[in-house]
């Protein structure tokens, strides 16, 4: 469950990257957040994983009140969240393998269910064979789905996705966004922002159109622009 | 901390050592000159310590008899001392005797004073029940007929306090200054190391990895840092200081004065440069970390 009231970030400028948004999420629910450039999209994703703070208002993410979280808190935070960007953000000097296995070490997972639950993840995205190759040896869609297997790999039951397919061309951004309706059907909560239109009205599902950091359309099943 | 995830902490750290090549020597080198310095310093302080406190502690009274007093005056100075209160115990050290001592600390050229020659007195050696008496049992005895002076180790004690202090001042302020150096260089060469894992942080920070958990390669690594940094002042102090001591004993042999006992006190001290050592590493760690995991 996501859960915002009255939520304002003002980085300082002319516009509010939030102006009070107040919106809410439930388990299970798929959303895409949608508009311009600059409209506050990243910051709407940015607030939910506590990677900004806002300025004012309330945040509820599951039990954690994001607004007033403390340092400690943060990380637990993001044990249930599952987080993936455009530039997919995998390490370089490991494998597709490692990548995957890192995020579940650093949270001190024992060695035995890392094992285990890596091979699955990477199964879920069809990249089992690709397991012992490096980041640069793969194409972008692969690298993306390796980033997905990481973000779902420690069981969120948020995925939050800031623009994934923005690097990728139509075909493998489908592939990409079966993936993610496939997560989404188990029951995780997938909150996407986009630019792809396409997409939006191809596979329809709830959009929160945003502009100016204010909600402009918050439409169940709607289209990339409203009709 | 489970031991896979120690383990895999202090492999990251030693990695991250041999990466760093020439600012891991650096560093180490500023550690080994402060704690060369340090260890030097606090050697020649509880040292001086120590036999200040041998003097302050000594409760002999040294009584010398005039040149010409006779056998019975003796006794009679003698009867007199014992009355005196404080007063524990009483010997007899004749002139022959003081310069055997003399000769023995001091060196064989004393020997031409021998017989006639002999320019020292006969000595009652008093001893007190408490260091405490030591002064007022000196005074009194100086008043006695066929005394020629008194001794005690008072006088001294206090001008030895006087240097430690003074040492300690100077010590203080340059070990300070040092260890600031060797903290501001430490965490300089860790700056490098986070800077080049600013990808990886920002990924276990994004996946919920904790702060102490993504500090610990780090502090490890200025630990590491300052441990290396201690290996050769740990060698010099040992070496010279074992050296230091047979020489200055050897020379204090009849006195109540010793200084700290090597197998003891180079253990300890020892301890405490890998320590410091240590400690200095992982502050400099530490300070180099906090704002690469402050929040936003
Ligand atoms: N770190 C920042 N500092 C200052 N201004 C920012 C920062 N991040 C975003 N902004 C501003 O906030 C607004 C919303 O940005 P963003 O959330 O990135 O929009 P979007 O993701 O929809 O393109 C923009 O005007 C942008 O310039
Ligand atoms: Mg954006």
């Amino acid at each position: 469950m996501i859960e915002f009231k009255n939520v304002v970030k003002d980085y300082g400028n002319a516009v509010l990257g939030a102006d009070h948004l107040s919106v809410r999420i439930n388990q299970g629910e798929f959303v895409y957040v949608v508009g311009p450039s600059g409209a506050g999209k990243s910051t709407f994703i940015k607030l939910m994983y506590r990677d900004v703070a806002p300025t004012s208002g309330e945040i509820k993410v599951n039990n954690y009140r994001v607004d007033s979280i403390t340092n400690k808190e943060v990380p637990f935070l993001r044990r249930e969240l599952g987080i993936v960007f455009q530039d997919f953000k995998l390490l370089p000097r490991l494998t597709i393998f490692e990548n995957v296995a890192y995020a579940l070490q650093v949270i001190e997972k024992k060695p035995e269910d890392v094992q285990k639950r890596v091979n699955e993840v990477l199964a879920l995205v069809g990249l089992e064979d690709k397991a012992q190759s490096f980041p640069n040896e793969i194409s972008g869609g692969e690298q993306q789905r390796v980033a997905i297997a990481r973000a779902i790999a420690n069981h969120p039951g948020i995925l939050i996705a800031d623009e994934p397919t923005g690097n990728l061309d139509p075909e493998t951004s489908e592939d990409i966004m079966r993936i993610l309706e496939k997560i989404n059907l188990d029951g995780t909560t997938v909150v996407m922002a986009t630019h792809n239109s396409n997409m939006v009205n191809e596979h329809k599902h709830r959009v929160l159109e945003i502009s100016a950091g204010k909600i402009a359309r918050d439409q169940e099943g709607g289209g990339y622009e409203n009709e | 901390m489970s031991s896979l995830t120690l383990k895999r902490h202090l492999t990251e750290s030693l990695r991250n050592l041999k990466r760093n090549g020439w600012m891991t020597g650096a560093a180490i080198a500023a550690v080994t000159v402060t704690l060369l310095l340090v260890g030097v310093l606090l050697s020649i302080l509880l040292n001086v310590n120590k036999v200040a406190s041998d003097i302050e502690n000594d409760v002999e009274v040294r009584v010398f008899i005039e040149r010409k007093t006779t056998k019975d005056e003796q006794q009679e100075l003698k009867k007199e001392l014992a009355k005196v209160d404080g007063v524990k115990e009483i010997s007899f050290s004749s002139r022959k005797k003081e310069l055997k001592n003399v000769v023995g600390t001091y060196g064989k050229s004393f020997r031409l004073f021998s017989g006639d020659d002999n320019p020292l007195y006969d000595v009652y050696v008093v001893k007190t029940d408490s260091p405490k008496h030591t002064v007022k049992v000196a005074k009194q005895a100086e008043k006695f007929r066929h005394v020629y002076q008194t001794q005690y180790g008072g006088t001294w004690a206090k001008k030895l306090f006087k240097l430690v202090s003074g040492i300690r001042r100077w010590g203080v302020i340059i070990s300070v200054l040092l260890l600031f150096v060797a903290v501001f260089l430490i965490s300089n060469t860790i700056r490098l190391t986070i800077l080049s894992r600013s990808n990886e942080i920002s990924i276990m920070r994004l996946v919920g990895a904790t702060n102490s958990y993504i500090r610990w390669p780090f502090i490890l690594e200025g630990a590491w840092t300052g441990l290396f940094g201690s290996i050769i002042p740990i060698l010099v102090v040992d070496f010279s200081y074992g050296w230091m001591y047979r020489v200055i004993t050897a020379s204090l042999h009849s006195t109540t004065i010793s200084l700290l006992l090597p197998h003891t006190f180079l253990i300890e001290i020892d301890l405490l440069l890998a320590v410091i050592g240590i400690g200095i590493g992982a502050l400099g760690a530490a300070l180099s970390m906090g704002r690469f995991l402050k929040l936003k």
